[in-house]
């Protein structure tokens, strides 16, 4: 090929005829034997045929994809929202066949063990967390508490109940909302460990250096650089993590169980026994055969649900200022 | 720290006082706690194998292998055997991934190439719009809202979704699935008809709630095949499909699979949405409307009423779904991993 070689400026002469020779080749069909109409874009080939008929099953299969979401809440606002009253939130559930009431000690029970699994697992994650983002990167340890922090993201939400179930509620001898708060405590913790990890490791180095340069402790560049500048990273997992602990119903099943009442004995507040919860309500409601019943399971849902977007939202919300930053 | 700041404060001596002595000790101790929080996630996961383990030793000892193989479960007569329920488990997992992952990877790749842009840019030429930077965001911003809204999918509790399909999906699909049984009974799948709780609502709501898992994985190992893969199969003069067949696909199948893998992880332990829904029948079908029961079903629906002699045989047949769901997450967890080692290597 002529092009691709360096044109010898030697002389005049030489210019002129290399020029001549480019221009027959321009003059040539460098699309000789090419039969154009075999590539044209239509319908009557069926590779293109083939193309633009996936291109419409995937995009059919999207929109399908994302019915149930839609299905979901609108017949949450259509069902629950009927029953939507301030009773739901200060009554006690109803008996069989008796009107009215409502779920308040459901949702200060789940809002009591969401709190306490939070308690729990805020400090042994975020550490964690920032354990594993200042390991060097061939630590065994760190490479370990990684692997098993993913294992736990998968791991079944029914056995978590179990084993608090084991271990709490055999040992205490009861039914209790401590049970229950460490139950979900386990499912918290992976997600907690895992986002505040990617959260500390996105601050930048020389900002990490910086602190240590001027002298400051490990401890001191943990808490005055490090936390406080991934504090919205770790604030959106602590938040996905409570959102995910809200809705779950199996740990609970068998650990907190349930109650119609209060969470008091004897006139004071006690953690120590069986706990109402808002979705343990809604399974126990929904197979019942009473209207009223089954009502309340609905606005119980439609309560639950809310809850747990509006705490997804305000997770990511704090992830989006972190980015505009 | 520049300017008469800076000076000032080192000059009172503020800045380069070496860490004194109660600080290091701080130090010290902060950083072993740090390590002995996390080497406490170890410790928990050896902890759950162990306590579940341990209370299950009784009935390991007392019905052995035969337990797994039994097919009956009498509380009355003390016989128990969770073959029905491992095969419940099985086959409501395999046949929601097998739906969850054909709309979860059709709708990674639809959110990862491009289509959404295409498809406005369309609509914008119908109405003669021009090109505009405000528009040209404008298919990016949608891309976010659908990558969004599936994720919200999986935001749902899925006691929720249980309640939405024993009200909503069950008297929906009723009757098509009873014509189906009067028409093709023959066929093993359709062999008996749908009264209410069933397999196939069950495998709806759970592929649904798998649906967010393989979606997210799969469209950010689509995003990841590097562009000139894409670039050199368009310019060879592959069309759209022949490149994400022949090329993205392949290349991206390893994170897809690890995503599947996981997603099959959670559908084995996924416990509510199957106990309102899957009809809790011990009963060995393959018939897709048929009652059936799941490992996690088994636990929720039994254990708040179980007495002392059945809760070490509850703890066996947990034992028997940890066992299960950890290989399966083991295998996954490391699929993805070298997956992504490979595509950082790259």
């Amino acid at each position: 090929m002529s092009e691709n070689q360096p044109i010898p400026a030697s002389s005049q002469e030489d210019k002129k005829t290399l020029l001549h020779k480019a221009e027959d080749e321009a003059a040539r069909d460098p699309f000789e034997g090419v039969d154009f109409s075999e590539l044209e874009h239509s319908l009557y080939r069926p590779r293109t045929l083939f193309s633009v008929i996936l291109t419409w099953i995937v995009t059919g299969m999207t929109l399908l994809a994302l019915v149930p979401l839609f299905a979901v809440l609108f017949m949450l606002i259509w069902r629950g929202g009927q029953k939507l009253s301030l009773d739901l939130f200060t009554k006690l559930p109803p008996a069989p066949l008796e009107p009215g009431g409502g779920f308040g000690n459901a949702i200060l029970g789940t809002l009591i063990m969401v709190g306490l699994a939070t308690l729990i697992t805020i400090p042994l994650g975020v550490l964690t967390g920032v354990y594993l983002a200042q390991a060097p990167g061939d630590s065994k340890l760190a490479s370990a508490v990684r692997f098993s922090a993913k294992v736990l993201t998968g791991f079944p939400s029914i056995l978590a109940g179990v084993f608090a179930y084991g271990a709490i509620v055999l040992a205490t001898g009861g039914y209790s909302a401590i049970a229950g708060g460490i139950a979900l405590s386990i499912l918290m913790l992976p997600t907690i460990i895992l986002t505040s990890e990617s959260a500390i490791a996105m601050v930048p180095v020389k900002m990490k250096e910086a602190s240590i340069g001027l002298g400051a402790t490990t401890t001191q560049t943990a808490w005055m650089v490090l936390l406080p500048t991934a504090m919205p990273g770790i604030l959106t997992g602590v938040m996905l993590a409570v959102a995910r602990a809200a809705g779950e119903t199996a740990p609970l099943l068998f650990t907190a169980l349930f109650s119609n009442f209060w969470l008091t004995s004897g006139g004071r507040f006690d953690l120590m026994q069986p706990t109402a919860s808002l979705a343990v309500l809604i399974y126990n409601f929904s197979g019942m055969p009473f209207k009223n019943q089954v009502e309340l399971a609905w606005a119980a849902a439609l309560v639950l649900v809310a809850l747990v977007l509006i705490t997804n939202l305000i997770g990511q919300s704090f992830s989006r200022q972190q980015n505009l930053q | 720290m520049q300017g008469p700041d800076g000076i000032e404060a080192l000059s009172a001596g503020r800045i380069w006082k070496p860490p004194s002595k109660t600080q290091l000790l701080i130090d010290s101790a902060f950083r072993r706690l740090c390590v002995a929080f996390a080497a406490l996630t170890i410790v928990l996961i050896v902890l759950l194998v162990v306590e579940i383990g341990a209370k299950a030793i009784p009935a390991f000892r007392e019905h052995g292998l035969s337990f797994i193989w039994g097919r009956t479960w009498d509380p009355n007569r003390e016989v128990f055997g969770i073959l029905p329920e491992i095969w419940g488990t099985l086959y409501t997992s395999l046949l929601a991934l097998l739906f969850g992952s054909l709309f979860g990877v059709s709708a990674a790749i639809f959110l990862s190439e491009g289509y959404m842009s295409e498809a406005i840019f369309k609509i914008l030429k119908m109405f003669g719009v021009q090109f505009h930077p405000f528009w040209g965001k404008l298919p990016e911003r949608f891309e976010l809202l659908l990558k969004n809204l599936i994720e919200l999918l999986a935001a749902v509790p899925s006691v929720v979704y249980g309640l939405w399909g024993l009200f909503i999906v069950i008297p929906l699909i009723r009757p098509m699935c009873n014509w189906l049984h009067a028409q093709f009974g023959w066929f093993p799948l359709f062999s008996t008809d749908l009264s209410g709780p069933g397999i196939l609502p069950a495998v709806i709501v759970l592929s649904i709630m798998i649906l967010p898992t393989i979606t997210a994985i799969s469209r950010d190992a689509l995003v990841s095949v590097p562009p000139k893969l894409r670039m050199a199969a368009y310019g060879l003069g592959a069309t759209r499909w022949e490149t994400i067949l022949g090329v993205l696909l392949p290349t991206a199948s390893r994170g897809i699979f690890g995503g599947i893998v996981l997603a099959f992880g959670r559908a084995l332990g996924e416990t509510m949405a199957l106990a309102m829904l899957v009809g809790n029948a011990n009963r060995l079908t393959v018939s897709l409307f048929s009652p059936a029961n799941t490992l996690a079903a088994l636990l929720a629906n039994s254990f708040p009423e179980a007495g002392a002699r059945e809760i070490p045989v509850l703890m066996y047949a947990a034992l028997v779904l940890l066992a299960i769901t950890l290989v399966v997450n083991i295998f996954g967890a490391l699929i993805l991993e070298r997956a992504t080692s490979k595509a950082e290597a790259k």
